[in-house]
C-alpha cells in the first residue's frame, strides 16, 4: 500500500500486543484509504464512510483470529470488498459488461499498415503530471466509469498497489484473471484520461512539475 | 512495422510495464519497440495513465475518522484485547 512503512506482520504483531500507537497508526493509515476505495467501488460518499467504519470494526473485533498476519492488508481489503457488496446488493446481479481488446486498440489508419495512436501531445505533457484537484477528479471519474469487473482490479492493483497475487486473493479469482482484467481496465482508463488530457492541454491549462 | 507483432505485444503491454514477463520476452519486445514508434507512444500513454492511478492512491483526499468513530473502534479493539488476555 502506498506510504506504508511497517510490514503487515509487524503491524499485526503490534496491534495484538495492545500497542495504542499501532492502533492510531492503523486507523490513520487505513480509514481514509478504505473510504476512498469504497467510494470508488460503491459510488456513494455515505456508503463509503460506513464501509470504512464497518471494515475497521470487523478488523479490530477479529484480528486475533487472523490465521496469516503477513496477509493483513489482503484480509482488510477482502472485508471491505464484502462490505461493499452488502451495500450494492442490486448491482451484484447487474449484467456484467465485458471490455474487448479490439475496442480498446487505437483505430487503424487509412493505409491499413499502421495504427493511429490517439494520444495527447507528448511534448506538452510532463511524465510526472502534478495531480491537482481537477486531474484528481478526472482520475476518480474515469475509474468510476469502468465496469465493476475491471474497476475492482484497477483499484487494488493500480490505486492500492497490491501485487497481482494479493489482488487475486482479495477478489477470489486467479492471478491470470487479475492480469487480463487489469490490462483491459487500464486500456479503458488510458482512453478516457488521454482524451481528458488532450482537451485540457488544448485549453491551455498549465501542467506544473 | 509488423502488425502481427503489434497485436501480440498490445495484449501483453500491462504485463510488460509491471515487469511480469520473462526476460527473453522483454528483450524481444524492446527490439520491436526500437522499430515501432506507434507501440512506444502507446506504451508511454498507458504508463502515464497507470502512474496517475499510483499518484491518485498516494494522495488521499478523504478526511480521517472523526472522534465518535475513533471511540467506537477503540472500544472494539479493547474488547478484542480483553478477550485475548482472558484466554
Amino acid at each position: 500500500m502506498p506510504g506504508e512503512t511497517k510490514s503487515d506482520l509487524e503491524l499485526a504483531a503490534d496491534l495484538l500486543a495492545g500497542d495504542e500507537r499501532a492502533f492510531t497508526e492503523f486507523v490513520n493509515a487505513f480509514h481514509a484509504r478504505l473510504a476512498q476505495y469504497s467510494f470508488l467501488m460503491c459510488g456513494h460518499r455515505e456508503d463509503a464512510e460506513e464501509v470504512a467504519q464497518e471494515t475497521l470494526l470487523k478488523v479490530f473485533e477479529s484480528i486475533d483470529q487472523l490465521r496469516d498476519p503477513a496477509r493483513l492488508k489482503t484480509w482488510v481489503f477482502r472485508i471491505a470488498r464484502n462490505e461493499c457488496f452488502m451495500k450494492r446488493r442490486k448491482s451484484v446481479f447487474a449484467p456484467k459488461t465485458e471490455l474487448s481488446l479490439d475496442d480498446l486498440r487505437p483505430a487503424k489508419s487509412g493505409d491499413g499498415e499502421s495504427h493511429r495512436i490517439e494520444i495527447a501531445d507528448r511534448s506538452s505533457l510532463p511524465d510526472d503530471l502534478l495531480l491537482d484537484a481537477e486531474l484528481r477528479s478526472a482520475v476518480a471519474n474515469a475509474i468510476q466509469e469502468l465496469p465493476d469487473t475491471y474497476r475492482s482490479v484497477v483499484l487494488l492493483r493500480d490505486v492500492e498497489e497490491l501485487t497481482t497475487d494479493e489482488a487475486a486473493e482479495v477478489l477470489e479469482i486467479s492471478p491470470e484473471s487479475v492480469r487480463t482484467r487489469l490490462h483491459r481496465g487500464r486500456l479503458a482508463l488510458r482512453q478516457q484520461l488521454d482524451e481528458y488530457l488532450r482537451t485540457r492541454t488544448h485549453e491551455g491549462v498549465r501542467h506544473e512539475r | 512495422m509488423n502488425d502481427k507483432d503489434c497485436t501480440r505485444i498490445f495484449a501483453l503491454l500491462s504485463e510488460y510495464l509491471d515487469g511480469e514477463l520473462p526476460p527473453m520476452t522483454c528483450v524481444e519486445f524492446e527490439a520491436h519497440f526500437r522499430g515501432c514508434p506507434e507501440c512506444i507512444q502507446f506504451l508511454d500513454s498507458l504508463k502515464r495513465s497507470r502512474d496517475l492511478c499510483h499518484q491518485f492512491g498516494k494522495s488521499i483526499a478523504t478526511p480521517p475518522a472523526d472522534e465518535a468513530a475513533m471511540a467506537n473502534l477503540r472500544q472494539a479493539y479493547q474488547k478484542m484485547l480483553a478477550r485475548r488476555r482472558a484466554l
